[in-house]
């Protein structure tokens, strides 16, 4: 479109073209108002709620030395806190990222009754209070709950144990998967499909060989979310994890603990540990993006 | 066309079944379950002790405070999350990219962290805390530092929703209005307004869930002080904690058919209105 403006302005020399005119105006000047005010204003909001607080816990961290900093923020009991949380975050990430697929593929190729009752549902973890869900888990899961009474008895803990951990988060990261995955999975032309099939693929071939490809960045991007989530995560899971130190101890939670005790220096030095792997996930996750970009493009 | 002959790019009708048959197993177990268990375990021992724990005056003011906490901190991320757009959408500008990260931002941190910067800025030992002091002016362990925790959790919702959107949408319309004479805020009133107003109201939905049911960045600067400083999330954990389960679930079960409305709403946006949401929903 540039261009062959370009080349009509170029060839006409000295007579622009009527329909580029305003185009070109718009080139020098924006005739759109309000760019002062909306930018400014965005800034500014950006920079009290959220920039210059998150820069307290860098700048306190700073201030408080590395011996002190590796002291509290790697203690043999939070580097646990950090491998529950990571670890946790991750296997329910991997359980998701499986189901929520699964859970995409069926809500997009399938017709079924309720199918959009389904759908609405695969949203309740956004919508429901995490503390509610915590406490409704631990209920289900409890040695007298609705499922612990069936699975205690088959040497299957839950509640209050690392496994009651990663059930919390496999709740609350269901829907980045699904949501992340469906609209791929709806784009997906029928045509590379049917060219497998007519070349004799089975259709778990085509799956595993075709489609499979397509959609691992939009996939990948749920399960990083999940994970990205998962990691921070401490409304669902507190009531549900019991809290033994060393054992069930999220990292969260050992903010929190330090908090309670008036050390925050200890609460900031870990929170510094967890926004740092935060922004490298956030980091991966726009990287996963820009690659999938590209090859839609390529 | 044809249904009954099988396609080659089709499952077969037991696969199919299959397929369905784990997904809903699944759905129903991980979040079916959890949402019928708090209406169980709220009305276990009937009606009258769900009731009971819903007009005591401890609770009431944590539907209260709840309810004040949504009416400022949605407001205040409207207003941003529309110039955010406007600036965005409207205008090119070097670091465009880098500011939609930002605007992101607060969804990859811990709601305990979201807590915690606020306890740093204005605690008593934190960056404003003597200042603050000195003015007898209180933040943290108290209303303001409610609010402000709860914004900065919602603080995406309406941005991240409108952004897409008007993109998509351009700025053909606004332009036109404006060479017509219209003025700036004549052309947002009646042109981007009414273009927006469902991806809007969705966002607005999801905004003023996430403000109503926050938790871990609220318990870190609420301070738990009964009657006062407590929203209803925070009033579930105080009566789990005690022990009184039927009074928690039936706070609860308050907040889980406010997540309901939500969906319910939510759905109604995406099929009445055929409002395709644009991105991936935090």
């Amino acid at each position: 479109m540039v261009q062959v403006n370009g080349g009509t302005v170029a060839l006409g020399g000295q007579q622009i073209d009527r329909s580029i005119a305003p185009r070109a105006a718009r080139r020098r000047r924006s005739v759109m108002p309000g760019f002062g005010l909306t930018f400014g204003f965005s800034l500014f909001y950006l920079c009290l709620i959220v920039l210059i607080p998150l820069s307290a816990v860098f700048v306190k961290t700073a201030g408080m030395g590395l011996d002190r900093f590796f002291d509290v923020a790697f203690s043999e009991r939070v580097v646990a806190s950090y491998r529950l949380s990571f670890g946790a975050a991750f296997v329910a990430a991997g359980v998701n990222a499986i189901f929520g697929l699964l859970i995409a593929w069926v809500l997009v190729r399938y017709d079924f009754p309720g199918k959009r009752v389904v759908s609405a549902m695969v949203d309740l973890p956004f919508a429901l209070p995490t503390a509610v869900a915590g406490i409704a888990l631990t209920a289900l899961y409890a040695d007298t709950g609705w499922v612990g009474q069936y699975i205690e008895p088959l040497g299957v803990k839950v509640a209050y144990t690392p496994l009651g951990v990663v059930v919390a988060l496999i709740f609350i990261g269901l829907p980045f998967v699904v949501r992340s995955v469906e609209p791929v999975l709806d784009d997906l032309g029928a045509d590379v499909e049917e060219a497998a099939a007519a070349l004799g693929a089975s259709r778990l071939k085509t799956f595993r060989r075709v489609i499979l490809p397509a959609i691992a960045p939009a996939l990948l991007t749920g399960f990083a979310l999940a994970f990205a989530r998962g990691i921070g995560e401490y409304g669902s899971v507190i009531f549900i994890a019991g809290n033994m130190p060393f054992q069930s101890e999220i990292a969260p939670l050992m903010i929190v603990t330090q908090l309670e005790q008036y050390d925050y220096q200890g609460a900031t030095a870990i929170a510094a540990v967890m926004l740092i792997a935060s922004f490298l996930l956030l980091l991966l996750i726009n990287l996963i993006q820009i690659w999938s970009r590209r090859r839609m493009e390529g | 066309m044809a249904k009954h002959a099988r396609r080659a790019t089709a499952e077969s009708p037991i696969a199919r079944i299959a397929l369905i048959g784990v997904a809903l197993v699944f759905l129903f177990l991980f979040l079916l379950l959890p949402l019928l268990a708090v209406f169980a375990e709220a009305l276990r021992n009937g009606l009258q002790p769900f009731l009971e724990a819903i007009v005591e005056p401890d609770a009431w003011s944590a539907i209260r405070l709840t309810l004040i906490v949504a009416a400022i901190s949605v407001p205040l991320n409207i207003v941003f999350g529309i110039a955010a757009a406007w600036a965005i959408t409207k205008f090119d500008f070097p670091g465009k990219g880098i500011l939609i990260t930002l605007i992101d931002l607060p969804f990859s941190v811990s709601p305990v962290v979201a807590g915690l910067i606020y306890v740093l800025m204005f605690g008593a030992s934190g960056w404003f805390g003597p200042w603050l002091q000195e003015h007898d002016i209180e933040i943290v362990f108290a209303v303001p530092g409610i609010v402000l925790a709860s914004v900065f959790v919602t603080f995406p919702f309406v941005a991240r929703e409108l952004i897409p959107l008007m993109a998509e949408q351009g700025r053909d319309d606004e332009e036109a209005a404006l060479s017509l004479g219209a003025s700036g805020w004549q052309t947002f009133w009646h042109v981007t307004l009414p273009n927006i107003r469902w991806g809007l109201l969705y966002g607005v939905l999801l905004c003023n869930a996430r403000a109503m049911g926050e938790f871990g960045a609220v318990s870190v600067v609420s301070g738990h002080i009964r009657g006062e400083t407590n929203t209803m999330p925070l009033h579930v954990e105080i009566l789990y904690n005690e022990y009184n389960f039927v009074a928690a679930f039936a706070v609860a079960s308050l907040l889980a058919m406010l997540a309901l409305v939500t969906l319910v709403l939510k759905s109604i946006l995406e099929w009445r209105f055929d409002y395709h949401r644009t991105g991936t929903g935090h």
